[in-house]
Formats: C-alpha cells, structure tokens, sequence
C-alpha cells in the first residue's frame, strides 16, 4: 500500500534524506547570521542619534567652557568682540513656534473634525484630508520663498493695520518691517498644521462609535457631543499632536530664516524682526570661521537639539501611552 | 405581506399606545432591510423584539428614536408615532425627541469621564441646572437602576472603572435620568454575564411603571421573563427583514398562530 | 422596589408634542456658530497650499525652457545669455541618489530586524524609540553633525556631506515607514514559510519583503522626496556653486539652495529662476507624493 501511494504521488522527489536532512545544523549564515546582520543595522541608524549629540557637544565643548550656563541667558553676540550669547535666538524660536502651536491647534482640531464627522460627504472630506496633509509635503525653502514674495507683501497692511490701531499695546508697537515674528509664526502655523490635524483626525476616529451615538440618544446636539465625549476621550492624543507639531516648529529652519528678518532682538512687538537658533545657524555657519563664533554656533545646535529632544520624547510617550491604552 | 401589516392584539381595550408603527419600511442606501412593519408598543408594557439575527430588529428600534440615521445613508418609509406625533415630520427636533425616547445600547458605553457625570450628562446638554437637583437626580436614578448602594462613595471615580454589568446599569440610569417617556433596549445584555444580566431583568420589571420598554433580545428565556408583549421578526426569502407575528408573551411563547414563530421559539432555527 | 419619580427641573410632567419644540436659541446659536466656524478653519487650512501651487506656477512657468534645465545659471545682472539651473538638477540627483545608496540598505535592514526578529524586546523597542527621536531632529541639526564629520576632517565643502546629512533624515523615515509595511503582512504566511523549511533569511526576503514590497517602495519615495526639498542640511555642507557638479568631493549645487540663495538675492532674474526651481521641485515632490498615497490607499 505504501508502494502504491509514493508511486501514485506527482510530488516529484527532491532527493533529500530527510533524517540527514534534521540533524544537519540549520545554515547559520542564513539564520542566526542574518538576524545578527540586521540588529547590526538597526544598532547603526539608532546609534546616530548618540553619535551626533556626541560630536555636536564635543564641538561646541570651547564655547561651554568659555561661557558655562550664562550663554543661556546673555544676549550678547558680537563675532567681532568674541563675546556670545543665546537668549535673543531661545526668545525667537519659542514666541514664533508658541505663536504657531496657539494657531495651529484650533484649526487643526477643526480640519480634523471636518474631515472626520460626517458635516461633509465622503468624497469631500477625503480630498480635503488630503490637500491638507500635502502642505507637508512642500519643501519648506519653498514656503519661504511664498513667504518672501507673496504672504509679506499681502499681510503686511494688515500688519500696518495692527500697528495703527492697537499700536498702544506692546504687541503691536512696532512700525512692521514686513518679515518679522508674527509673519514667521503664521508661516510656521501652516508647517504645522498637517501634523496637528492628521493625527488628531486619526485619534477622534478611533473614539468609539458608540459613545457618540449615547450621547446622541441623549438629546445631546453635535456640538455639545464633540464638546463633552468627543474631544475629551481623544485629548491626550490631540495633546501628544500638539507637542510633535511644537517639535517641528522648534526645528523649522529655511522658512523661518526667509521672513524674519534675521535681527538679534528680544523686543514684546510681535510685528518686529528677529531671529531663531535654526535661522541664525543658516544665516552664520557656513561663512563663521574656526574658534569661538563657530563653537558659540555649535552650542546653539545643542541647545536646539536639546529642546527639541525633550518635546519630542514627551510626545512620543504621551502617543504611545495612547496607542496601548487602545490595544486593551 | 397585506396579511402581516395588520396586526391585532386581543387584550389591549384598556391600554393606550406611546408608540405606534405604521407600515414601515428601512432601507441601507437602496438595498431594503426591513418591510410591511405595523406594531402598536404600548403604555407601561415591556415589548420584546425576537428574532434570528440579520431579520431587522436592530434597524427596527433604532428607527424609533432616529439614531439609525447617524449612521449611515438610511431611507425611511412608512409612520412612526409617538403619542400621536409624527417623529419623521420635518419640524421634529431630534435632540427633544431623542431625550423623549432613551436608549441602551448592545455594549455598556459609559462616557470616559466620572460616574456622576455620566447620569448628569444628559441633564446638563440641556441647560444649566443646580447642583442640588443635579445631586437629587443622580441619586435618584442612580437608585432606580439599583447602583446607588455599590457607588454611592466613588460618585467622582471613572466609570471605566466599573464592571461590564455595572456600567449597562450605569447607562440605565443615565437614560433614565433625563426622564424619558420610552426606553428603548437594543441588546442589554449580549455582553455581561448571567448574574448581571438576571439584574437587568430585575431592573426591567422596576422600571416598566416609570416608561415604556422596547427591547431587542436573541435570548428567547429572556423575552419570555421579561416582557409583556413579544414580536417576532423574520426574514424572507429575498432577506428583507419583516414582522411575522405580534401578541402577549405567553401567547407568541405557547399558542403562536403562525408556523414560523413556533418553530423559532421552540429552538428549531435561528 | 419602590422607585420615586425622578424629578424634572426644566420640562413638567411631559407632553409628546415637546418632540416639536424648537432646539433653545443658545444652543441653536452654538451649534450654527460652531459649524462655521470649523469651516471658515478649515479653509483658511487649505488656502496656502493653493496659493502656493498657483504663485510657483504664475512665477516659474513663464522661465521654464529647455535651456532653463539643461543650462548653467548665468552670472548675476548678465543678460543675453542661457541661464539655467541644469548643474543644480544635477547635484541634487547626485546627493539624493548617493544619499539613497546610504540610507535604503541601513533604514530597510534596521525595519526587518524590528519586525521580524526585535519585535516586543526590550533592545528592539529600545531601537525603535531612538529612531523615532532621530526622526524628530532638526534638519540644520543634522547639518551640524555632517559639517564636523565630514566637512571639518576633509577641509572642503563637499556633496560627499551633503549627501551624508541627507542620508541621516532618511534613515528614520526609511526604517518607521518600511516597519509598518511589514507589519501589514500577516504572521501566518511567516509561519507557514518557516513550516516548509525555510531559513530566515528566505522566509523574510521571499514571503515578508516581497509581500510588503509596494509599500516599501512608496515610504522610500517618500523619504526620496523629503531629501529633494531638504535644504537646511545642505547650506553648510555641501555648500553651492554656478558651476557644474565635479565629483562628490567639491561643493555641489542643489536645486534647493539656490532657491534660498537666489530668493533673497537683489536680482530680479535670481529671484524669477528661484520660483522655476520651486516649480520643478514641487513638481518632482508633488508626483512622488500623490502616486505614494494612491498606491498606499489601494494596499490598505
């Protein structure tokens, strides 16, 4: 019978003895071998993030030495007199990306409600989603040049407008230049935006279904659905967005150093120029020649990458912490 | 489908409908689920909607207190009274109606937010109220679904916090607590266990004196221990969902007229 | 059980005809106001993005000729001659595809150790956390690390460095991207591989990778796209020249900065030629962008 069934069969056979085949040690090129390859690429990219702190700190390590924490707080920088300090550029970069998360935040919530309750048919909302999510895709030296050409000339009346009329308020102060804070903040505002609204889109539509609709059964209206369940159950999310839009915005170079008008200035005038850590970085390193300026220049990259590092792992803890409550 | 849209019940001379149903027909998009329905659920009375799954009976209470319509793209033919209200006439306002008719649904849905705030929830969509009442109400209705005793300390804990037979009868009593005049049950019990679910029937029986109860169950035990009236709902051979038969309890459970609710309550399909 | 009444503060003993009442004005008023306000948002959200496409467009277009892509810039205030940013497509194609050759092997190995084999332990997290901090890193950051790496210890400016930068913000993107397309692939075709006698190495290049492969090619395209308008990590890295791209070891030309360059230079011309950069760069994204997401929302 056993004949008959291995002669009948139209499995060809591949000529292995499959007892040798068992007791052969498993190819370890191909097995442990490989796994091995791949952990030692992934160690590689992980790694980078160690590497470059490690090579930015040494660099700037002359410049911490010569001015230790105070470089933190003075507001001295002069390449002539050798004497640097951060606070002009730390001031810079938090108004512009505070201007752009208070910005940001409401109107990406809104895009994220649009696209994801049902005020508009489907073949309406996913368009929608979608040109919104492609403003991230636009390099940003090219949201500068916009900036440059087209958003300052534009906004700049109604800038001079906010001077005439509320120019008593130490906001509004200033005679507008044209590029400035305010104009690098909104610029700032659309940069983030696509990263606000899409996760935050994402994070509303996993709210369950059925919590709305208790709500709905309630006599509760949209409105006060989305007020009182909606955004409440998707706040951390919302918030865990926020932050990585914030990080962004901390980082954001090109745009930036093209429409605020590179000025070292701490000033409470929203319609003046300043400067950022990324923009000064672009404007100054490439022609900063070896010695202080440079290193003074490196220490800004470390203070930048510092900032950054921080809002960025809160962020990813509070996405994630989100993520895990979702599996449960 | 002439001989099912006229339903008659024998003992009802003395009992006055809160809601009637009128030839009602429910499509999804263009494809018909549900036909030909025409049910009087009456005053005080528990009625039960039974039936094999997919015949209808979801869509059906969901059409009473138009929350079907929030999901999707859904077609509604035929009259629907409350009290002698039209609730599809186009000056409806669905947030009155729908605090006029509460529902429970399949799976506990407690709000992400305290206890307290969950039974006050519906009350305070509606304006603003005091505190002192606020408290009342809550109690009151926390009491009514017989949770009072085994929360009354935590009234400021999250209501995740609670078990899954807890938190159905917390969202009993957050229904109850805007006062409505039907309740309608979409499943209660589908997802808890048998101690909780014997305590929403208890529940059940409590609250019949207060509102009118619609309740869609599979357990044909529970449809008989709880209800006055049960209606059996059907699919048809193009699996258009429709009402079969429609009668007191005892009589859909021990002298159904019609071939097909005999074979079903007695467990041969479905 | 004897159950009171609730009592009712704002309705009495209830009339079905209440069904009718009209929603209150404040309530009304809130929901209406809400709505439109959402919506004047949410346009305001998507207005830059046309004006964006609409300026690059009107300003690009009209420079737009052969000569425009296949000639070198001429020198400022110069007139009568081709001018063109063809060195500048040049050095970006150069950088981005050595960039490439960098990041994919790196950024697609790390992602099949994540998935395949570091999934839920502690060094595979680990790893997983860091690549998703580095993601988060400023470009001109990265451009700092590139500089002391390779533009300090070879003395010169060079594409070779901005090439390097650029290879560092794709990494993240690479691995994050090619991770979940992994994920996508459901673990009973691993296993049933594996049942048949398959080594590690096969299981995960002939039934995972293969399998995924769209989507990795799509996340790739993306991160390719992303180093095509990188700008901030080029400046001080590989620098720019009006010249032809020579080699990787001299400053390289990029098309995005010269648009920084040129944007801000007094010239009318330098200023026309950055907007027919943008137009040819946003081109470029654009397509790598919405062909992505098509095949991304086919696959899903």
């Amino acid at each position: 019978m056993n004949a008959d069934l291995s002669s009948s069969s139209s499995i060809p056979s591949t000529g292995v003895n499959p007892e040798q085949d068992i007791s052969r040690k498993g190819n370890f090129l191909m097995d442990e071998g490989f796994v091995y390859i791949t952990l030692g690429f992934a160690v590689i990219a992980a790694g980078l993030i160690f590497w470059m702190a490690a090579i930015i700190t040494e660099k700037a390590w002359p410049a911490i030495q010569t001015f230790g924490i105070p470089f933190i707080w003075s507001t001295d920088w002069s390449v002539p007199a050798e004497k640097f300090g951060a606070l002009p550029y730390i001031f810079g970069t938090l108004v512009t990306s505070g201007i752009a998360l208070l910005l940001a935040v409401p109107i990406g919530i809104s895009v994220a409600l649009i696209t994801s309750e049902n005020f508009l048919p489907q073949w309406v909302r996913t368009p929608l989603g979608f040109i919104v999510e492609l403003i991230a895709a636009i390099p940003s030296v090219i949201i500068g040049l916009w900036g440059i050409f087209v958003f300052i000339p534009v906004f700049l009346p109604v800038q001079q407008f906010l001077h005439q009329t509320l120019g008593w308020f130490p906001l509004f102060s200033s005679e507008p230049p044209g590029p400035g804070i305010l104009v690098a903040g909104l610029i700032l505002t659309v940069m983030i935006l696509p990263t606000i609204s899409s996760i935050s889109r994402d994070v509303l539509r996993s709210v369950p279904v059925t919590l709305r609709s208790a709500s709905m059964a309630l006599g509760a209206t949209r409105w006060e659905t989305i007020f009182r369940v909606m955004l409440p159950a998707a706040a951390s999310g919302i918030v865990g967005a926020s932050i990585l839009g914030l990080g962004r915005a901390l980082g954001e170079t090109m745009a930036v150093a093209m429409v605020i008008g590179n000025t070292k200035r701490i000033t409470p005038s929203l319609l003046d120029s300043a400067s950022t850590i990324p923009a000064v970085l672009a404007n100054e390193f490439a022609e900063s020649h070896e010695g202080l300026h440079l290193q003074s220049l490196m220490l800004l990259g470390v203070i930048l990458f510092i900032l950054t590092l921080v809002v960025n792992i809160a962020a990813v803890w509070i996405i994630q912490a989100l993520s895990l409550k979702g599996r449960e | 489908m002439d001989s099912q849209s006229t339903q008659t019940v024998a003992d009802n001379a003395n009992l006055s409908p809160a809601l009637r149903v009128h030839n009602l027909a429910f499509y999804y998009g263009t494809k018909k689920a549900l036909e030909g329905v025409t049910v009087d659920m009456y005053q005080n009375q528990v009625t039960a909607l039974i039936g094999p799954s997919g015949c209808g009976k979801s869509t059906f209470i969901k059409a009473l207190n138009r929350i079907g319509e929030l999901e999707g793209d859904i077609t509604i033919e035929g009259l629907v009274e409350f009290y002698g209200q039209n609730i599809y006439a186009s000056n409806v306002n669905l947030n009155q109606l729908r605090r006029q008719i509460g529902m429970v649904f399949q799976k506990p849905n407690p709000f992400p937010m305290s206890i307290y705030d969950n039974v006050a929830y519906g009350l305070r969509v509606f304006g603003r109220i005091s505190k002192t009442v606020l408290d009342e109400t809550v109690e009151v209705a926390l009491r009514g679904s017989a949770l009072w005793d085994e929360v009354k300390d935590n009234l400021r804990k999250s209501a995740l916090g609670l078990s899954g037979g807890q938190q159905q009868r917390l969202c009993i009593a957050r229904a109850m607590a805007v006062r409505p005049k039907v309740l309608l049950m979409d499943e209660p019990c589908s997802a808890l266990d048998p101690i909780s679910t014997m305590k929403i029937e208890d529940l059940i029986h409590s609250l019949r004196n207060e509102v009118t109860i619609v309740i869609v169950t599979h357990n044909m035990q529970q449809a008989s221990r709880v209800s006055d009236y049960t209606a059996f709902f059907n699919t048809d051979e193009s699996r258009i969902g429709q009402l079969v038969e429609y009668n007191l309890t005892p009589q859909i459970f021990g002298a159904a007229t019609d071939s097909r609710t005999r074979d079903y309550v007695e467990g041969r399909f479905g | 059980m004897s159950t009171s009444p609730i009592p009712h503060p704002s309705v009495s003993d209830t009339d079905a005809s209440l069904i009718f009442q009209p929603l209150s004005f404040n309530r009304t008023f809130f929901s209406r106001g809400m709505t439109g306000l959402a919506f004047v948002l949410s346009g305001l959200a998507i207005l830059p993005l046309f004006s964006i496409l609409f300026e690059v467009i009107k300003n690009g277009l009209p420079q737009l000729t052969l000569d425009t892509l296949t000639q070198l810039p001429a020198p400022a205030g110069m007139e009568g001659i081709p001018d063109g940013l063809g060195n500048c497509i040049i050095g970006t194609l150069m950088m981005v595809f050595l960039a490439s050759l960098m990041s994919i092997p790196i950024g697609i190995l790390a992602a099949i150790y994540l998935s395949e084999f570091g999934q839920g332990s502690a060094i595979g997290s680990g790893i997983r956390f860091l690549i998703t901090v580095l993601s988060g890193v400023p470009s001109i950051v990265v451009g700092l690390f590139a500089y002391t790496v390779i533009v300090f210890t070879t003395k010169t400016f060079s594409g070779l460095a901005g090439s390097f930068a650029l290879a560092i913000v794709m990494v993240p993107i690479i691995t994050l991207s090619t991770l979940e397309a992994l994920k996508l692939v459901p673990t009973a075709q691993r296993l049933a591989s594996s049942a048949l006698g398959a080594n590690r190495f096969q299981t995960t290049f002939k039934i995972v990778v293969s399998s995924a492969l769209p989507v990795i090619t799509t996340g790739t395209l993306l991160a390719i796209s992303r180093a095509i308008g990188e700008t901030a990590p080029l400046i001080f890295t590989a620098l720019f020249t009006i010249n032809w791209p020579d080699g990787f070891f001299q400053p390289t030309p990029s098309l995005s900065v010269m648009i920084y360059n040129y944007a801000g230079s007094p010239f009318i011309e330098q200023n026309a030629m950055a907007w027919t950069g943008a137009l040819v760069l946003v081109f470029i994204v654009l397509c790598i962008n919405i062909f992505s997401r098509l095949v991304l929302a086919k696959t899903r």
